[in-house]
């Protein structure tokens, strides 16, 4: 009898804590889409800041952000790539290969203000990229480049090697067997990473807190040497540094909503990829 | 093409594959190198006893102070709460998942908790603002609910996901047959689970937590909105605190260039590359330690 009241009360802490865990992002979710969702509209969307912030939409924040992300995975696609490529196609066990994939690792791990502070003293002051979207872009770029090698080297992983040996056999060279044959079957789950890692970067304040962030604009970034607003950045100058801070509430909240729903958004796409990958094959 | 042309291709592609390897490789080294010089600089000023030991951090008035206890003492507090509160729900979390849950309840679960992992950390911190912190103060008929305490719920938040997914992948790592065993030798399924399988996946759940806990200690945004950032020695969890990294987020954008407070924060941030660092280094061990056992 007790030890079946103990086994009831296992299955209880069990499930219980896994319903808490659902119950926590369903709150976040709540909270942020109940009061965020109502001050969305198109204007929101369209319109320039005014009246010192307390009025008008986000445009230059959603444009900001979506030219960022653009500028990061530009860098950091082809470089994180390539190195997936020599990891999984050319590198022999090795105290190199090791050293190079404890140093993926130990990226990983390091905190994004510390890739904030790196960018600071590489592109804006030793290049001379000066604060812009440019610098910020390729620190954001350094800090995705271990996620996507990551995801890219699973995703070359999954090739069997029967298909690299029968492009071989065929006469073609190692170069034209990864380009025509590995690279297009991995591709699937090489995009899967990469917009997982968008999702990621696009939500990232602190690396771009010295790097070219600017609180306002009055014009649409278009050259790579101009400051830039950014969702995440203008959520918390928002919820923190502003004047008026009740009064914009509901401003943050609309900001907080479009930013989440951007980083769902595509989340879901990689999901649909990954899910539509698994049901073909 | 002739077949010279596509040789010289082969070659050509093969030193830009690995150079971009090499890349990561010096990426970790200039990443180490300009934390360390531009900290050198700093510590020929101060001397490093009086940064290590000193209990304040003051750098902008005139008698200033770089003493990096305040800031040491409560990303260890906020660090530490958080783990309180993700470690026993992590793990439970990836026990139910791996051991209890029918495949069905899995297929829902698992990307929720992907999106948990996917939403920004800036929200994380507005909800401390605006939900969390608030309901501190209620429950605690404080007046001001950003605190340690705030910090460490919503750090915990942000470790689970980590944590759940790790741990589940070292409880699906032991091997069937230990359970079988167990279970041909009478032992009912929580005693299984408690006494041979969680055991089994230790050194996976260990590592689990390093990570959760590197994720923690790094983070930045939602510590800088969420924790009151008051650069004094916390005396407990419902006090305001400012880490390190909310430090460098803070005064990084207001100070003059290469001046000594400037560079304080280069050699504080060395401090916290280095703890990051011995962390990730633990939950490799760990993480290699269930490898070898399983293998």
């Amino acid at each position: 009898m007790i030890k079946k009241i103990k086994y009831f009360f296992n299955r209880v802490i069990l499930t219980g804590s896994t319903v808490l865990v659902c119950l926590i992002l369903a709150t976040i979710l709540w909270d942020i889409f109940s009061k965020g969702l109502p001050s969305l509209s198109w204007s929101f969307i369209t319109k320039f800041p005014s009246e010192g912030m307390t009025a008008g939409g986000i445009l230059p924040a959603i444009i900001g952000t979506l030219i960022l992300t653009f500028i990061t995975m530009v860098f950091a696609i082809p470089f994180g790539v390539a190195c997936a490529i020599y990891l999984n196609e050319y590198a022999t066990p090795s105290a190199l290969t090791n050293i190079i994939r404890a140093s993926i690792r130990n990226l990983a791990g390091i905190p994004s203000i510390i890739y904030g502070l790196f960018g600071l003293a590489l592109f804006v002051q030793a290049f001379r990229l000066g604060t812009s979207v440019l610098s910020a872009g390729l620190t954001l770029g350094l800090l995705s480049l271990p996620y996507i090698i990551t995801t890219t080297e699973e995703a070359l992983k999954r090739i069997p090697n029967s298909m690299r040996e029968a492009t071989l056999a065929l006469g073609a060279t190692k170069f034209e067997t990864i380009k025509d044959v590995v690279l297009p079957q991995a591709l699937p789950g090489i995009l899967t990473g990469v917009i997982l890692t968008m999702s990621r970067a696009a939500g990232e304040t602190a690396p771009i807190l010295f790097t070219g962030v600017a609180f306002y604009i009055n014009d649409i970034t278009t050259s790579p040497d101009q400051e830039f607003m950014a969702l995440p950045y203008h959520l918390y100058m928002l919820s923190t540094q502003h004047q008026s801070i009740e009064e914009v509430r509901p401003l943050a909240y609309g900001t907080a909503s479009v930013l989440i729903l951007l980083v769902f958004v595509l989340n879901i796409i990689a999901f649909y990829i990954r899910y539509k990958k698994r049901s073909t094959t | 093409m002739s077949i010279k042309q596509r040789e010289g291709r082969d070659k050509f592609f093969k030193v830009v594959f690995k150079a971009s390897g090499l890349l990561t490789i010096g990426l970790l080294a200039g990443i180490f190198f300009m934390l360390f010089y531009n900290s050198i600089a700093f510590f020929a000023e101060i001397k490093p006893i009086d940064f290590f030991t000193g209990s304040q951090w003051n750098p902008e008035s005139n008698d200033r102070k770089f003493g990096i206890a305040p800031l040491l003492v409560s990303t260890g507090l906020v660090t530490i709460g958080s783990m309180f509160f993700a470690i026993p729900i992590g793990i439970l979390t990836a026990a139910y998942l791996s051991e209890m849950a029918p495949s069905r309840v899995k297929t829902i679960l698992k990307p929720m908790i992907e999106m948990l992992a996917a939403i920004p950390s800036v929200a994380i911190g507005f909800l401390g603002i605006v939900l969390v912190g608030p309901g501190i103060a209620k429950l605690f008929g404080i007046q001001n609910g950003l605190n340690a305490l705030n910090g460490s719920v919503l750090l915990a938040v942000m470790a689970l996901p980590t944590i759940i997914t790790i741990s589940e992948d070292a409880i699906n790592a032991v091997p069937q047959s230990h359970r079988e065993a167990s279970l041909a030798l009478g032992a009912n399924k929580w005693q299984t689970m408690f006494s041979v399988t969680v055991p089994a996946a230790m050194p996976g759940l260990i590592a689990a937590v390093m990570l959760g806990l590197g994720r923690a200690l790094g983070e930045t945004m939602t510590v800088l909105m969420a924790t009151g950032n008051a650069a004094v020695l916390p005396g407990g969890f419902l006090d305001a605190v400012r880490t390190i990294t909310a430090t460098i987020a803070i005064e990084m954008g207001e100070v003059p260039y290469q001046t000594t407070h400037y560079f304080a924060l280069f050699a504080i941030a060395v401090v916290l590359f280095l703890i990051t660092l011995v962390i990730n280094l633990l939950g490799e061990y760990f993480a290699n330690r269930l490898r070898k056992f399983h293998a």
